[in-house]
């Protein structure tokens, strides 16, 4: 065994570690994070809210053929943002739209809201996931829009840069309602 | 590699290597910090539909997969699969899969976990919802449907 007091240890082959564990590194993860369209399903034991009234209802539906179907009606997937948009926040408190209520919010006080609203949306077994995604896509982009509306008219400021206090007193005032119907029932439809 | 450390006799000194380890480790923490361990083998193949109104993930803990898609051996033929943890399972095995992935978190994470759908997007809504239902019955309500960034354009292309 050598004995040397001034002995060094090599750090040459530093660099082929370093590498061997790069290279482990890169085989061995992912970088893509994963993104997309958060949603909650209603809880097993409960059933679908048939109790509303049908003027709270907005049914969208997509058929086999990734037709969409706005309220009974054929529509174009443009429209349907804009149509959500009119039902979710009925803003010139027509009849034939949900029913408005006046409701404690915080930080706002008394607010005139559409409480019970409710975007129905329905698929066939045969609709292209790509079609459901989309239409879920333009729902919620009609929420984020009718909330970033609402954050910049209290607050004067984008949604997404609000504090949690206040995002959670704008999603008050448009909660995210969109009632994804048993499989099932439209099978027999 | 030592090969600087001795006195050479040619004209021109090599280039000093000495601070290649401090590179390579550089970059292999680049990796380690913003990556994550690739978990599962991919037994089918999809690519998720387009959206615009998408939102990140946040604790990648929390989150787990279920990955529905064709079978990418061509042999298994073209019927969407789902598969879970590394294999291929019908849709009764879901509330089993939720359950062994509830027991792997902490008790206080377990009403936070999420289910993160990534599926293909030309298959039919069919088995999405099967998953969905099972989902349902397993109490994990908090659902992402998996989607990529995309144009307005190219999600409108679905409903033509």
């Amino acid at each position: 065994m050598r004995r040397n007091t001034n002995a060094r240890i090599n750090a040459g082959s530093m660099a082929d570690i370093a590498f061997l564990m790069l290279i482990f590194f890169i085989i061995s993860t992912t970088l893509d994070t994963d993104q997309g369209l958060l949603r909650k399903l209603p809880p097993d034991a409960e059933a679908e809210p048939t109790n509303s009234k049908k003027r709270n209802t907005l049914l969208v539906l997509i058929n086999s053929n990734n037709e969409l179907f706005i309220g009974d009606k054929k529509s174009d997937i443009s429209q349907l943002r804009q149509a959500a948009k009119i039902f979710i926040e009925n803003p010139h408190n027509l009849p034939d739209l949900p029913e408005k209520e006046f409701r404690d919010v915080p930080m706002f006080g008394q607010a005139c809201l559409t409480p019970y609203h409710v975007i129905s949306l329905q698929n066939d077994c045969g609709t292209k996931y790509a079609a459901y995604v989309a239409v879920q896509n333009e729902l919620t982009a009609a929420y984020n829009e009718l909330r970033e509306k609402a954050s910049l008219k209290y607050f004067n400021l984008h949604y997404e840069s609000l504090d949690e206090e206040k995002k959670s007193a704008i999603n008050t005032i448009f909660p995210l309602r969109i009632s994804e119907a048993n499989p099932v029932e439209i099978a027999i439809k | 590699m030592a090969k600087f450390r001795k006195k050479g006799k040619g004209a021109l000194p090599a280039v000093s290597t000495a601070s290649l380890p401090d590179i390579v480790f550089l970059l292999l923490i680049f990796f380690i910090v913003s990556s994550t361990m690739r978990e599962t083998d991919l037994k089918v193949r999809y690519q998720t539909p387009f959206g615009t109104e998408i939102k990140k993930l946040e604790k990648k803990s929390l989150v787990s997969y279920i990955h529905i898609g064709r079978p990418a051996d061509q042999k298994l033929g073209t019927a969407p699969r789902i598969q879970l943890n590394d294999a291929f399972a019908t849709p009764d095995k879901i509330r089993e899969f939720i359950a062994s992935e509830r027991q792997n978190m902490s008790e206080a994470d377990r009403n936070k976990m999420s289910v993160s759908l990534k599926a293909d997007g030309e298959i039919d809504m069919g088995i999405i919802t099967d998953v969905k239902q099972e989902l349902r019955k397993a109490s994990a309500l908090k659902v992402n449907y998996s989607t990529r960034k995309g144009t307005q354009k190219l999600i409108f292309e679905n409903l033509r």
